[in-house]
C-alpha cells in the first residue's frame, strides 16, 4: 500500500544486498574496544555494527544518554569517526545542520564536490520518541540528508530505567512501579515508524541486533538515502531489562520470534517484513525471560498476547502477505 | 570622542536607507555566511526574512534551515560551526530563552556562533517591545556581547563580530544586539560594507584552522568532563574570554582605520569634566546624551558612559574614565531587572563590583526604567541626574534601586 504520492528524497537500490553473509562485514572496528557501556549492552552491538555499515565517511551526531555517556568521558573517546554529542533532545537539529553544511561548503567549493560524506543522527528512545520528537519531526519534514538511528531499550536507562513513550505496556521501571495502585506501565509504545511514514521518509526500517545481516543490510540502505532516513533498532538494556548479560541476543531473538518486533523495511511507503516468521511463539517465553515483566499475572500476558495478535493481523495486512505466522505452542 | 577623533577614511561607501534588522541582514550577507537558521519572532523576524530573500535572489550562497524552534535553530547552527561552516542565527526574547541551555553548550565547545538579538521585554505578560531583559538572561552564558545604539552600528557589528569570534585566540560566540522597534525597525541611513570589504576585513578561514568535524582527522567533540577535566576546560573559556580583550580592541581599531568608524568598549559622552555620570547601553543611551546635553546647558557637569561591549565587562575602561578624580557620583540606568538582587539592576551591580574592587568609593545610584517597551525621556534621564546629585550631596549611594516611570 502506497500512504503518500511523493517521498522527501530517495531510497537506494533495495533489490541488491552488500551484506549476504557475515563474511561481508567489515572487520575494522571503528568503534573502539573499552567503552563503559554495562556487559551484555544491546546499544553496543548496534553501533559497532551501525560504524561498519556507514564507514569512515561520517559524523555521527548523539544526543545525551546511555551511549554518549560511556563512550566520550574527556581525555578518552570510544569514536574512531568525527562525533559531536550537543544536547538531550536535538541531535536532529544539529544533524541538519552539518547536512546544510556538507551542501554549502560543497556548493561553495571549500569541500569538493565529490567529497563522500555524510551525518548520521543518533539517539535513544527518550531522545526520540519524546524529549527529540519535534526536532526529529522538523529535520524529516525538511527533507534533510540525514540518516537517524533510535537504538530503543525502551526506557531512560542513563538516568535509572525511567519510563519513556517507547516503555511496552506492564513494564517495571522506576517511574512506573508495581504497587497497590500501579502495576508497570499501562500505556502502549508509541509508533514511531508511523511518525515516520507521516513525514513521507523515503527509507524506514525496524531492526534487531539478534539479527545483524539484517541489521547492517538496512544502516547501509538507510545510509545511501537520498534526503531522510530512520533505522529504529531494538537494544536490550540487561539492568534496565533484568536480564543477565549473556541473554541480550536470545531476548532480543524472541522479541521478534514473539511478534513483539517486526523486522520491517518500509521503501517510499512500500511495507516489507525482512524476518519473516512463521510459526510464532507465544509472547510468554520473551516476557518471563525479563524481570520486567516478572509481576505481570496470567491475564496480563494474555492481554498482552491478544494485542500482539491484533498487531500481526495488521502488519500482516499492510504488507499484503502473512509474515508472521499464529502462535504455536511448542 | 573617539568617532570624531577619527581621522576621515576615503570610501566610496554605499548609503542605504535600512532599518536595524535590514542594516544585519545586509551585513549578514557581505560575510557570506554558509548556513542560516532562524524561528520567527518580533521584532527580529526582518532579518531573516530579508536574509531568505537574499538567498532566494542568489545574493547570498547559503543553506537555509527552516527549523521547528529557536532550541533547533541554535543547534543547527552549533552543528554547522562545529563542522567549519560559518553561520548566523538571530533571535528575541522568548526564542532566546528557548535557545537557553545551547548557549552554554554553544560556548563550552568554543564554537564561533554569531546571533543578532533583536531585544525585546520577556513573558509573563506577552509583551513584544523593547527591553534588556532577554540578553541579560544571557549574562553568564559565556557569549561575547556587543551592545549598538543606531542601525550603522549593528551593522558594523556583524562585520566585526565574525572576525572577534573567529579569530583563534578567541573562538567564543557572539551576540550584537539591537533594541525592539527602536532600532529594528527604524529606518536610518547606513552605509553598507561590500561584500569584498567584510571579507577583507574579516576572512574566512581555511576550514581546518580550528578543531572541526571531519573524517580525515576525526574528533570527538561534547565530551563527558569529570570533576578531573570540567573545571580546567571551563576556566579555558574564562580566560580566552578574558584574553578576547585585546582582540575586540584591535578589531576596533582596525575597523576605525578601514571604515572611519570607532568603537570602543566604553564610549564616553562629554565625560572630560563630568562630575555626574549615568552608565547606559544600546539606544537607550540616546536619552542619556539628551539628558546630559540639557543639564550641561544648565551648567552641570554632566557626563554619560555607554557600555557597548558588555561581555567581557569592560571594567577597566570603567575604571579609566571614572577613576580619574573629577566624578561626584555614579548611576546606572537598567533596562532590565534583576528580581530579588543586591540592587535590582543587573548592569548596576556589575558596575558596582567593578568600582569597588578597584578602590573607586562614590555615591552610586541604580535606575531601572523602560521595562517592557515603556517609554524612556530625556526629561526622566534629567530626573536620575538630579537624584544622583542628591546623592552626590549626601554622600550616600542609594541602597535600593530607583524605579523611574513606573506607577506605583
Ligand atoms: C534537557 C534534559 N533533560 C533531561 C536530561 C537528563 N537525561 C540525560 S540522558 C536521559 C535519558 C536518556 O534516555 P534515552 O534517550 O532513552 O537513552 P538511554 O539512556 O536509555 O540510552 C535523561 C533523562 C538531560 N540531559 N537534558
Ligand atoms: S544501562 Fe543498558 S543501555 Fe545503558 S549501557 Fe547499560 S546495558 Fe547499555
Ligand atoms: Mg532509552
Amino acid at each position: 500500500m502506497v500512504y503518500y504520492a511523493y517521498f522527501q528524497g530517495k531510497a537506494p537500490d533495495v533489490t541488491k544486498k552488500r551484506f549476504k553473509t557475515v563474511w561481508d562485514i567489515p572487520k575494522e572496528e571503528l568503534l573502539a574496544p573499552g567503552h563503559r557501556m554495562c556487559q551484555g549492552c544491546g546499544a553496543a552491538i548496534v553501533f559497532r555494527h551501525l560504524l561498519k555499515a556507514v564507514g569512515k565517511d561520517v559524523v555521527i551526531v548523539q544526543a545525551t544518554g546511555c551511549v554518549e555517556v560511556t563512550t566520550t568521558v574527556f581525555p578518552e573517546t570510544a569514536w574512531r569517526v568525527p562525533y559531536i554529542h550537543v544536547a538531550f533532545e536535538n541531535a536532529a537539529s544539529v544533524a541538519s545542520g552539518i547536512a546544510a553544511a556538507i551542501k554549502a561548503l560543497k556548493r561553495k567549493g571549500v569541500l569538493p564536490p565529490d567529497k563522500k560524506v555524510k551525518v548520521v543522527a543518533t539517539a535513544g528512545d527518550g531522545g526520540t520518541f519524546d524529549i527529540g520528537m519535534q526536532a526529529l519531526s522538523g529535520m524529516l519534514e525538511r527533507g534533510d540528508d540525514v540518516m537517524y538511528v533510535v537504538y530503543d531499550n525502551e526506557a531512560y536507562m542513563n538516568t535509572g530505567i525511567q519510563r519513556s513513550s517507547a516503555t511496552p505496556w506492564g513494564a517495571w521501571t522506576t517511574t512506573t512501579p508495581v504497587g497497590k495502585r500501579w502495576r508497570g506501565e499501562w500505556r502502549w509504545k508509541k509508533d514511531i515508524v508511523g511518525i515516520a511514514l507521516a513525514h513521507r521518509v523515503p527509507y524506514i526500517a525496524t531492526a534487531n541486533p539478534a539479527y545483524p545481516l539484517d541489521l547492517i543490510e538496512k544502516f547501509r540502505r538507510a545510509f545511501e538515502t537520498e534526503g531522510p532516513s530512520l533505522v529504529h533498532v531494538l537494544s536490550p538494556c540487561p539492568p534496565g531489562w533484568r536480564i543477565p548479560p549473556d541473554k541480550t541476543i536470545e531476548v532480543a531473538k524472541l522479541a521478534t520470534l514473539t511478534g513483539m518486533w517486526v523486522n520491517l523495511e518500509i521503501v517510499e511507503g512500500q511495507p516489507r517484513v525482512t524476518v519473516k516468521v512463521p510459526k510464532r511463539k507465544p509472547v510468554k517465553v520473551y516476557l518471563k525471560m525479563q524481570g520486567r515483566f516478572r509481576h505481570l499475572r496470567d491475564e496480563d500476558i494474555a492481554f498482552i498476547q491478544k494485542v500482539v495478535d491484533a498487531e500481526v493481523e495488521r502488519i500482516n495486512k499492510w504488507v499484503g502477505e502473512e509474515a508472521i505466522g499464529p502462535v504455536v505452542e511448542e | 570622542m573617539a568617532a570624531q577623533e577619527a581621522k576621515l577614511v576615503e570610501r566610496k561607501a554605499k548609503r542605504l536607507a535600512l532599518t536595524g534588522n535590514y542594516a544585519v541582514a545586509y551585513a549578514v550577507k557581505s560575510c557570506d555566511v554558509d548556513v542560516v537558521a532562524a524561528y520567527p519572532i518580533t521584532p527580529q523576524s526582518p532579518i531573516v526574512e530579508k536574509i531568505s530573500e537574499f538567498i532566494a535572489n542568489e545574493e547570498l550562497d547559503a543553506e537555509m534551515v527552516h527549523v521547528e524552534s529557536e532550541h533547533s535553530a541554535l543547534s543547527a547552527v552549533v552543528g554547522a560551526v562545529a563542522f567549519g561552516a560559518r553561520a548566523f542565527t538571530a533571535t528575541s526574547s522568548q526564542g532566546l530563552e528557548f535557545m537557553h541551555e545551547i548557549l552554554f553548550i554553544a560556548s563550552g565547545l568554543r564554537l564561533p556562533v554569531v546571533m543578532a538579538i533583536a531585544n525585546r521585554a520577556l513573558s509573563a505578560p506577552l509583551n513584544i517591545w523593547n527591553d534588556y531583559s532577554d540578553v541579560m538572561s544571557a549574562r553568564d552564558a559565556g557569549w561575547i556581547t556587543i551592545f549598538n545604539e543606531t542601525a550603522q552600528e549593528a551593522h558594523d557589528a556583524v562585520v566585526m563580530a565574525y572576525r572577534i569570534a573567529e579569530d583563534p585566540r578567541v573562538l567564543i560566540p557572539t551576540i550584537i544586539t539591537l533594541d525592539g522597534y527602536i532600532l529594528s525597525h527604524t529606518v536610518e541611513p547606513v552605509e553598507v560594507i561590500e561584500r569584498e570589504e567584510a571579507l577583507k576585513f574579516a576572512p574566512k578561514r581555511p576550514r581546518g584552522y580550528r578543531p572541526v568535524l571531519d573524517p580525515d582527522k576525526p574528533i570527538t567533540m561534547g565530551v563527558v568532563g569529570t570533576p578531573e577535566y570540567y573545571y580546567e576546560i571551563k576556566y579555558q573559556l574564562i580566560h580566552a574570554m578574558r584574553e578576547s580583550v585585546k582582540v575586540i580592541d584591535e578589531v576596533f581599531s582596525d575597523f576605525c582605520k578601514t571604515f572611519g568608524r570607532c568603537y570602543e568598549r566604553v564610549e564616553p559622552y562629554r565625560m572630560d569634566d563630568a562630575e555626574y555620570v549615568l552608565i547606559s547601553m544600546g539606544a537607550t543611551f540616546g536619552e542619556v546624551r539628551a539628558a546630559v546635553d540639557k543639564l550641561r546647558r544648565e551648567g552641570v557637569k554632566a557626563g554619560g558612559l555607554k557600555i557597548k561591549v558588555f561581555r567581557p565587562f569592560p571594567a577597566d575602561l570603567l575604571e579609566k574614565y571614572i577613576g580619574g578624580g573629577n566624578v561626584k557620583a555614579v548611576g546606572v540606568l537598567d533596562r532590565a531587572v534583576t528580581v530579588g538582587g543586591a540592587t535590582e539592576g543587573p548592569v548596576f551591580n556589575e558596575v558596582a563590583t567593578a568600582l569597588a574592587l578597584r578602590g573607586i568609593r562614590l555615591p552610586m545610584v541604580s535606575f531601572v526604567h523602560g521595562l517592557g517597551g515603556r517609554d524612556i525621556f530625556a526629561d526622566d534621564v534629567v530626573k536620575m541626574f538630579k537624584i544622583l546629585m542628591e546623592h552626590a550631596s549626601r554622600g550616600e549611594s542609594a541602597r535600593r534601586t530607583y524605579f523611574i516611570g513606573v506607577r506605583e
